[in-house]
């Protein structure tokens, strides 16, 4: 029940098209090759399906999808994971701005750097923690208005030496959730209401059981990613912006 | 055909590719083609197009005027002005093809001239006194000459566009006949203003062009700024006023091209608090040209002869992505836009926000070659503004 599709001549929507009608056949298994800028793909299927890009997939990758699991042998582009339920992307390369907007659920493995305003609006629900991984480094406003769920940032894998691990504006607005980083962040770039936190034993386990399977996916060794100490970020009362409209 | 009364700017989401070869080796106008077409989403048809240097092999010395008129009357009022006012060396319709999707198209002819000074000037052949003129040449036909326009005033360089897809633009000027070794090129989606001809990008003047996605919110602040310099915004988009800037800051007072990036977008203040070093720099641009800021989000990517930069704005609120394969050098709004024409570029990179990429042509590469690395000498710029750039403060209107 494969498909192994070149979708270099083909428009994006032809493509998209395609996947849907093959999903609804009963195939599960994808390869496309020759994907360039192709917009929206796997946007919003819900089945639990395997599609493996080659290639640079287009904006908004996986938005709003529920189940499938991508996996990316090339960088993505913008708003990869919009919205996205459930599932999980895998990108080897490095990734565009705004990774992961306002995700509710699902797991992004991303291998390298990280764009601009990756995780923002983020939320949780009961079982439903979305989680992004960032092997390498990430632009400013990480995590902003961030209100559930988990992103880890490594700054392991990445094409920028001289840049920090974080940029500006860090979490600006978050009133949930947590971020984890491997080394250290400068305070004055924390958004107002946040702190750094050594981490718990529970957080321990938390990054062992999710940094396990990143490690599964990219071929990489646990002990390694453990050799430096991470920090935790969250805000430091229940509702840092309660009082921000009410005088 | 055109309304002018609309003198506002207009918000857009755009697509942007820009190719430089280091050697200056000449590339065809297909692979810019092909790129920005990669990016047809971006646009909605209501304009795209393309800035090409080099390609007036032959007339390196001339400024090439590329005039775009409404009807065959202002052409004839633009000749009346260039014969009194220049050495009008060559003149030509520039080549278009019918497009069956593109609809009543203006008139386009270019001019390849010199200044022509008056009275005791007319020995001075200095560059900074020539560009100046020109630029005052530019500023007087757009504002003085209905339904007529300069879209580019460069020496060796050419800016063509239109409304219509980049495809259409493209077939209409025959872009794939032209090579050169600096391309840009432009998807436009207007929102806010008609989509007209002389509101597609590139902007230019002189051998400056810029285009742009996003909006300039400074617009106004930046308008205002700009004409107390004699620069007179007529293109009814926002865009234009970087062109100027960039000729103000860069050309005219002989900032260094990195510093007029900083004037352009700036760090924020609480950046510069933590700064040692460059803290009194920074607070000096951005007091000295604060009416210079950008304000709003953008991608820029500009070129002039000798030179592609790429710049965005501090918080990065549209995309640019550069990559770079031996030689040349691609910035585009999408990584795909720069796969679609380099498959397996050596380096691709998501440049930070506020800070440019800037790629010069290895030195002595082509005629008139300019280099904006580093800033000019003190003691040529204050003589050359206090006493060349005597403009007319303000031109009578139309």
């Amino acid at each position: 029940m494969n498909l192994e599709l070149n979708v270099h001549t083909l428009h994006y929507s032809q493509v998209n098209r395609i996947l849907r009608k093959a999903i609804e056949e009963g195939k599960v298994n994808f390869k496309l090759y020759g994907v360039n800028g192709h917009r929206y793909l796997a946007a919003g299927i819900s089945k639990k399906v395997k599609i493996e890009i080659y290639g640079t997939p287009g904006l908004d990758l996986g938005a709003f999808m529920k189940g499938p699991e991508i996996i990316v042998y090339g960088n993505s582009q913008d708003g990869a994971g919009n919205t996205m339920d459930d599932g999980k992307i895998v990108i080897h390369g490095m990734g565009g701005d705004v990774i992961g907007y306002g995700m509710r659920g699902g797991k992004i493995h991303l291998y390298s750097d990280a764009g601009y305003r990756v995780g923002i609006h983020m939320k949780a629900y009961m079982d439903k923690v979305p989680v992004i991984i960032i092997g390498g480094k990430a632009g400013d406003f990480l995590g902003e208005y961030m209100a559930g769920g988990i992103i880890i940032l490594l700054g392991m894998f990445s094409r920028y030496p001289e840049k920090p691990i974080a940029g500006l504006f860090l979490g600006t607005g978050m009133h949930g959730g947590a971020i984890y980083i491997r080394g250290k962040v400068k305070e004055s770039f924390l958004g107002a209401g946040l702190k750094p936190y050594p981490l718990t034993s529970e957080d321990e386990k938390l990054l062992e059981t999710h940094l396990k399977e990143y490690c599964e996916d990219f071929n990489l060794n646990l002990s390694e990613i453990f050799k430096a100490d991470f920090i935790k970020i969250i805000p430091y009362t229940h509702r840092p912006y309660g009082k921000l409209y009410a005088y | 055909m055109w309304n002018r009364t609309l003198i506002s700017k207009e918000i857009s989401g755009c697509g942007i590719s820009g190719i430089i070869h280091k050697k200056g080796k000449l590339i065809s106008g297909e692979v810019i083609i092909k790129s920005i077409c990669c990016q047809e989403e971006r646009g909605n048809g209501l304009g795209a197009g393309f800035a090409a240097y080099g390609i007036y092999p032959g007339m390196e010395n001339f400024y090439t005027l590329h005039v775009m008129a409404e009807n065959s009357y202002a052409l004839e009022l633009v000749e009346e002005l260039l014969a009194h006012q220049t050495f009008l060396n060559y003149q030509e319709p520039i080549p278009t093809r019918k497009v069956k999707t593109i609809k009543n198209p203006p008139l386009f002819k270019r001019y390849f001239v010199r200044p022509k000074f008056e009275g005791e000037l007319t020995e001075i052949c200095d560059e900074l006194a020539e560009d100046n003129y020109i630029v005052k040449l530019v500023m007087e036909i757009n504002t003085k000459i209905e339904g007529a326009y300069v879209i580019s005033s460069g020496k060796n360089m050419g800016v063509f566009k239109g409304v219509g897809f980049p495809d259409e633009i493209a077939e209409f000027f025959r872009i794939e006949e032209y090579k050169a070794f600096i391309w840009t090129g432009h998807n436009r989606f207007p929102t806010n203003t008609p989509g007209w001809w002389g509101g597609a990008h590139p902007f230019t003047i002189l051998d400056w062009s810029i285009v742009h996605n996003g909006e300039i919110s400074s617009y106004g602040t930046n308008k205002r700024y700009l004409e107390l310099f004699g620069y007179k915004c007529t293109l009814l988009t926002d865009t234009e006023v970087v062109a100027y800037i960039l000729d103000l800051l860069i050309r005219r007072h002989g900032l260094p091209l990195k510093v007029a990036c900083l004037a352009l977008a700036p760090p924020f203040w609480m950046e510069i608090d933590e700064m040692s070093e460059e803290r009194e720099l920074l607070t000096a641009i951005r007091i000295i040209y604060g009416s210079a800021m950008l304000n709003g989000p953008f991608a820029i990517l500009f070129a002039y002869n000798g030179g592609l930069v790429g710049l965005n704005d501090r918080v990065k609120l549209r995309p640019l992505v550069a990559a770079e394969k031996g030689d040349l050098v691609y910035m585009a709004s999408e990584e795909a836009a720069i796969r679609a024409i380099c498959p397996d570029p050596d380096k691709v990179w998501a440049p930070k926000a506020g800070e440019p990429v800037i790629v010069e042509l290895e030195p002595n590469t082509i005629p008139n070659q300019r280099s904006y690395l580093k800033g000019r000498p003190r003691e040529e710029d204050e003589n050359e503004l206090r006493v060349k750039c005597a403009y007319t403060p303000l031109f009578a209107s139309k």
